[in-house]
């Protein structure tokens, strides 16, 4: 357990609503090695974002309570800081981008001056030092003639130069975690390659670890090593990146990667869809929380609720069913 | 320029948005969104239109169904031309021809039960009343898989995916043979956007539908289309059926598009080679001269930035718009 950047134990988060308490994140714990990239699968509502931003402190509260966990960072927990001790964490050690650069950024502002605050806020810099610092910083994102462009506001920047910005804003206090919330679901397919490669390269430069959030299984199979799939709450499958494309154990894995269609398919065959709809988290799930929309579904399952076990050391599933040898009842 | 198997054909058609300024509102400019494409549709196909944001998909989409009053360039329906049609003349049309939207959350109208969204084509053509109305919503709901007990239902009451059912219920009471679905999955998650191509695919078969699938998913255009024909800001640069596209693109866009889709192998992701594209789309307010790609295009030479290249058929059913080819 030592050798862990951060270590995510038995966490849950709940939302107060007039309707009643939703229940987003229902146990979750997951370590991130240094230096690693995890990506985390799964549909909204699955409480994939929540639970990273439980983890960083960011959930609004009220409606939002974390109401049990540890999230362990050099030794501390992180859910146990006070709140002056999580901002110097929060963008300086762990750093996050967020999918829409187009409300992220502070359209009042120049791009400069927000680029500066972090770097005069964690750094004590001046900032004289700052700007120089930013100019750097746009300049390691790929934005050509960065002296100029940092007197710009946000709306003379595109899309994909927005995220670009926020990616060097979330780089500039050299983080070791970099959280990443979808951060190219917002983006065109041509400029969400641009950003994907970039993050490579600072991964590279900089060797930093990288949580990617994110619905899309393409971009993760090219970027992540670990991937973690969530469903209602939970996380159902945790596998090493080829392991899990190659062997999917969990049915709801084996629905997601099958209800995609295949690029290198000639002849049109029907997609594999899963049946019915995401669930909605008013009660913490006593049975398998995918029991419903289940194929494999038993008896145990509506009894039980699976815990994460291991198949090898790079595969952990929550799940009842043997899904390889194809015993269906569908 | 009427072809027997084409249900509809689009012969060089531009939607040019003006651009006002000052207190006289004088004119300035115009975005160019569509600038002159054509093509056809063919009976019971599915014709995919592909590109990125601003590209003019859309647009194009809408301009078909004279939704917007084109620049210039016709549309044919059938045999009848559409942009010379009086409004009434062309009410009466759109009962061959829907459209399926891309939000489901903001293309029902909230106040409305879903007896009342999908009935209200057979109100407004008298098709229907009392009673009758509701029976053809009922087997409509049923067709898209939705319990027809929820008729008096509000839009709040259901998912993205159930809306997006009840907008293609809506689209399918009047019988149309043509529906224009402008990105209807893309708003949805990924295990319901399998589920709602399947349903368009079974209903395609049903009917005999021909559909023109607008999206920025390539992956899913390639599975859902007959030809595909990608855009890119304004212009259509490459047209061609569906395997020959994705195994042997000509046009260096579309070869960028192809390698940038991401791909849920990692073994296959680690191999390939990316072309990542430099810089954005440029405005449609100034698109370039010659070839509007040229800005970014890997290939491109001095002929590009003078002449716009010619539309040509390179192979049987292959038609490219570039100099290079």
């Amino acid at each position: 357990m030592v050798d862990h950047l951060l270590s995510v134990q038995d966490l849950e988060t709940q939302f107060k609503t007039p309707e009643g308490i939703v229940h987003a994140v229902n146990g979750v714990s997951f370590d991130l090695a240094e230096g690693e990239t995890l990506g985390v699968v799964g549909e909204s509502g699955c409480g994939k974002s929540v639970t990273m931003l439980s983890v960083m402190r960011l959930v609004q509260c009220p409606p939002g309570k974390i109401v049990a966990g540890k999230a362990m960072f050099h030794g501390k927990d992180l859910l146990q800081l006070n709140s002056e001790d999580i901002r110097a964490v929060r963008g300086g050690q762990i750093s996050m981008v967020f999918q829409d650069p187009m409300t992220s950024l502070n359209p009042v502002m120049t791009i400069g001056d927000q680029l500066a605050e972090p770097l005069m806020l964690h750094l004590n810099m001046t900032k004289e030092q700052a700007n120089k610092r930013s100019v750097e910083l746009l300049g390691l994102v790929g934005i050509p003639r960065a002296e100029e462009r940092l007197k710009d506001y946000p709306h003379q920047y595109s899309g994909g130069m927005r995220q670009r910005v926020m990616i060097a804003m979330a780089l500039s206090c050299n983080p070791q975690i970099l959280i990443a919330d979808e951060p190219t679901t917002a983006l065109d397919v041509t400029i969400q390659a641009q950003i994907v490669e970039l993050v490579k390269r600072l991964r590279e430069e900089l060797g930093m670890a990288i949580i990617w959030i994110t619905h899309d299984l393409g971009v993760v199979a090219g970027l992540a090593q670990r991937v973690i799939v969530m469903y209602g709450g939970f996380i159902i499958e945790e596998a090493e990146v080829k392991e899990l494309y190659a062997n999917p154990r969990h049915p709801y894995t084996l629905g997601l990667i099958g209800s995609l269609p295949k690029i290198h398919e000639e002849s049109r065959t029907k997609l594999y869809s899963i049946e019915g709809m995401p669930p909605v988290l008013y009660r913490k799930p006593t049975s398998c929380p995918f029991a419903p929309r289940c194929a494999w579904v038993m008896e145990r399952c509506w009894n039980e609720n699976p815990v994460l076990e291991s198949l090898n050391p790079n595969h952990r599933v929550a799940c009842y069913a043997d899904t390889t040898n194809g015993s269906k009842h569908a | 320029m009427t072809n027997t198997d084409a249900i509809v054909t689009v012969d060089n058609l531009k939607m040019h948005f003006p651009i006002y300024r000052g207190v006289i509102r004088r004119r300035v400019g115009a975005v160019h969104a569509v600038d002159g494409v054509s093509f056809q549709v063919k009976k019971g196909e599915t014709l995919g239109l592909v590109g990125e944001s601003g590209c003019g998909k859309s647009t194009t989409g809408r301009t078909i169904l004279q939704l917007y009053k084109p620049t210039a360039g016709k549309v044919y329906f059938k045999d009848t031309e559409l942009t010379g049609l009086k409004s009434e003349q062309m009410r009466l049309m759109r009962r061959e021809m829907q459209m399926i939207f891309q939000d489901p959350y903001a293309s029902l109208n909230p106040r409305m039960t879903v007896r009342d969204i999908i009935g209200e084509p057979l109100v407004s053509f008298g098709i229907a009343s009392g009673k009758q109305i509701d029976e053809r919503v009922a087997d409509l709901l049923k067709l898209v898989r939705l319990n027809p007990d929820y008729i008096g239902r509000y839009p709040h009451e259901f998912s993205g995916g159930q809306r997006q059912r009840i907008g293609i219920a809506r689209a399918l009471a009047m019988n149309p043979s043509f529906i224009v679905c402008d990105e209807p999955i893309s708003a949805l998650d990924v295990s319901i956007q399998a589920q709602v191509v399947n349903l368009l695919e079974e209903l395609q078969a049903e009917f005999g539908l021909t559909y023109l699938f607008i999206a920025h998913d390539l992956s899913m255009v390639r599975h859902i289309s007959d030809r595909v024909a990608v855009m890119y800001l304004g212009i259509i640069v490459e047209l061609t059926d569906r395997n020959e596209l994705y195994r042997n693109p000509l046009h260096p866009y579309t070869q960028a598009l192809l390698s940038a889709i991401p791909i849920a192998d990692p073994v296959f992701s680690a191999a390939r080679r990316r072309q990542v594209l430099e810089g954005d789309v440029p405005s449609p307010v100034n698109p370039p001269s010659g070839c509007r790609f040229r800005t970014r295009c890997p290939i491109a030479g001095p002929i590009c930035a003078e002449k716009q290249p010619e539309w040509r058929e390179v192979g049987p059913n292959h038609y490219v718009a570039c100099h290079k080819v």
